[in-house]
């Protein structure tokens, strides 16, 4: 069986900087991998990269995402063959209400699919139940996309958006920015709901705290550009104590 | 070198002269009234055409853009009016008071004349033209020297005059469809009115459409008086043929503790100027103003607004988005205008511009002229693209890049649409924004 994504010599820069420099990752179905590394590391371009967004130059390696040449795909594409990244700072949209932004979202998947489009009435049901797992209040879905939301809110939000859209990988950038404990913990639950053994996912973090609560199966060490060290959940606990210097030297 | 020379006048000048010369013993209303026209039309005459170094039309350049004088459009025959049968199809639905302009002249038997709530009187131009009056309500105050407005009060034909009486609140809005037919070249002059008495209440919809390619050229001229503590909803629709030329003044004198709310809409038309002239005449006055442009092509659409705060207390809102696609041009110029005395107004003014090409192109000139101390005043503009960002989180989320765009751009002209107060008018205007994105395909 494929691996569910599969990087194999990644490089990518942006506006002339390599950022990406040969980086190898494989993630199967059913395995949270933790992506930790220093600030500058390359952890925000790679799930840019990975989702597509304009302004990265692919430079070298390629990405298989279920099979599929994912690079190949435009945003929308990769998000409908069930692509999710969790931003780490989610943007306002003034104007669009969040839950139409949803409805929207969700048809526009299903109708790429060649599934039927949800009623109102059904994606209102859903987004409900969603909701009230998440505690977000109901009235928050009526206000423009993320506009005036606190911090732990929008990331509520982001969370709600992957529950919804029920994505094969999850890429989480940096969840935990931004958060208190109890927010934390609330977005914590909402992933670990989403644990399946058809799905898989990516957490990047530069702390270790987030993952004691979304406890991942594989971490590795991004470092200027590539993975420098692969190890079990226990590896984020020895970076938490001694720190991310020896594989800035290591790299340099 | 700064001596004032006449240029040589254009084809187009000497073109209106003929076709006054030629129509003016022909024009509706007695000697009185074609004294009045012959009086506008020398203030036209001495001033030509105006250009770009007139400030008031800086960016829309009448001697270059209209290259003649279209001949008078003829009233219309069987065929025009039968033509008129699918007119503003948007708001056919709407159960509003229709009263059609076809080619200019008002068409009574087509017009929704029946069971008129008391209190409530409408006419034609051309029949009140006749009045003795009609020297007084045709020369007043039509913006000053104004060149379009000269050109509308030496050619006005025909139109609508509506007068509601003190306290009536007239449930149904009036709609009035103006409806060009003309496949020649041909122009139309309509003066319309609408008084409405203390406390009285009204929605007025205003529409005008034409076929595409024809050559034809509007001059419409509406004239409000807002009496006090009355409200008006005043909806104007401009969605001209794609070779149109629309001018249109608009002209409102607003009473003590009235509200008046104006909403523009921009959609259709080669060249488009609405120019609005605002008085809030009395105190505790408010005015808002809402319009929003959605242009493509080549097209150029000017809104020129003109609020004048002449008593203390009163306030106003004018916000101004344009959607320019192309190699389209939007313009907004804005002043408001505190007199000596009218403390305590409120006002504030914000243009947008949404640039959807490279070649597209606003231009957003707001203007503050304070003569009182204790006031509230403020403007903005802004000038942009499509946020990329936003864009960028819409289609990770599955939204293909044209929905995304649509989606953005809704967002941006809802401001506008949100303040109608009407949930039929917010829906008719809704469609017909969707319309204008689905022809961006």
């Amino acid at each position: 069986m494929t691996a569910l994504l599969d990087i194999r010599g990644l490089k990518a820069e942006i506006d002339g900087r390599q950022i990406l420099n040969g980086l190898d990752l494989t993630v199967n179905r059913g395995e949270i991998h933790a992506i930790m590394g220093p600030n500058g590391a390359g952890k925000s371009t790679l799930s840019y990269v990975l989702s597509g967004k304009p302004g990265y130059e692919i430079t070298g390696g390629e990405v298989s995402f279920n099979g599929e040449d994912l690079l190949a795909m435009d945003p929308d594409e990769r998000a409908a063959k069930g692509l999710f990244l969790a931003f780490q700072y989610p943007l306002e949209i003034p104007g669009v209400a969040t839950l139409t932004f949803l409805r929207t979202a969700l048809n526009a998947q299903r109708k790429k699919r060649g599934e039927e489009e949800l009623s109102s009435p059904d994606v209102l049901k859903r987004v409900r139940e969603l909701a009230k797992q998440l505690s977000i209040d109901p009235e928050m879905l009526k206000r423009p996309l993320n506009v005036g939301f606190s911090g732990g809110e929008k990331k509520r939000n982001e969370t709600l958006q992957m529950a919804l859209l029920e994505p094969k990988l999850c890429v989480l950038d940096e969840t935990d920015s931004g958060l208190d404990i109890d927010a934390l913990r609330i977005v914590a639950d909402g992933v670990n709901r989403l644990r399946a053994a058809d799905r898989g996912m990516i957490v990047i973090t530069h702390y270790q705290r987030l993952l004691d609560y979304i406890v991942p199966d594989v971490v590795h060490v991004l470092s200027a550009g590539r993975i420098v060290k692969t190890g079990g959940k226990e590896l984020a606990l020895e970076l938490e104590a001694t720190g991310y210097a020896q594989y800035q030297s290591e790299a340099a | 070198m700064n001596a004032e020379i006449r240029p040589v006048k254009t084809a187009a000048e000497i073109g209106f002269a003929d076709l006054f010369a030629a129509a003016r013993e022909s024009l509706p209303g007695g000697g009185n009234v074609k004294a009045v026209r012959c009086d506008a039309f020398d203030r036209f005459a001495a001033q030509g055409l105006p250009h770009s170094r007139v400030e008031a039309w800086k960016y829309t350049d009448l001697r270059r853009m209209v290259r003649d004088a279209k001949p008078l459009a003829p009233r219309p025959d069987t065929a025009a009016k039968a033509a008129t049968r699918k007119a503003a199809a948007g708001f056919a639905g709407l159960d509003f008071r229709r009263l059609l302009i076809v080619d200019g002249a008002f068409v009574p038997e087509l017009s929704d004349l029946a069971d008129l709530e008391p209190g409530v009187s409408i006419r034609a131009t051309a029949d009140a033209l006749g009045l003795d009056d009609a020297p007084l309500w045709l020369e007043a105050g039509m913006a000053g020297d104004d060149p379009a407005a000269a050109l509308n009060t030496a050619f006005a034909a025909d139109g609508v005059i509506i007068a509601v009486d003190p306290n009536v609140v007239v449930a149904r809005p009036i709609h009035l469809a103006f409806v060009t037919t003309a496949d020649t070249p041909s122009a139309m002059f309509t003066r319309s009115s609408l008084a409405l008495g203390a406390g009285a209440a009204i929605t007025l919809v205003e529409t005008h459409e034409g076929p595409d390619q024809s050559d034809y050229q509007v001059n419409a001229a509406l004239r409000m008086n807002v009496g006090e503590r009355a409200r008006l909803d005043h909806v104007k629709v401009t969605s001209e043929g794609s070779a149109a030329m629309h001018i249109a003044t608009l002209l409102a004198e607003i009473g003590a503790n009235a509200t008046y709310r104006e909403f523009g809409f921009t959609t259709g038309g080669a060249v488009v100027r609405n120019q609005l002239f605002l008085k809030l005449a009395g105190e505790g006055t408010i005015a808002n103003v809402h319009q929003a442009s959605l242009l493509a092509g080549r097209q150029h659409a000017d809104t020129t607004l003109t609020v004048d705060h002449a008593a203390p207390g009163s306030q106003s809102r004018e916000v101004f988005k344009a959607v320019v696609d192309d190699e389209a041009r939007a313009v907004f110029q804005g002043r408001i205008t505190v007199q000596p005395g009218a403390q305590q107004t409120d006002a504030r003014m914000m243009a947008r511009a949404l640039l959807l090409s490279d070649e597209a192109v606003a231009n957003c000139k707001p203007e503050l002229e304070i003569f009182a101390d204790d006031v509230q005043c403020g403007h903005g503009t802004t000038t942009g693209a499509l946020d990329d960002q936003l864009k960028f989180y819409l289609m990770a989320r599955g939204i293909p890049e044209k929905e995304a765009e649509a989606l953005l751009i809704q967002a941006f002209v809802g401001e506008v649409i949100d303040a109608l107060a009407r949930d039929d008018l917010r829906e008719a205007l809704t469609q017909t924004m969707l319309n204008w994105l689905r022809g961006r395909d």
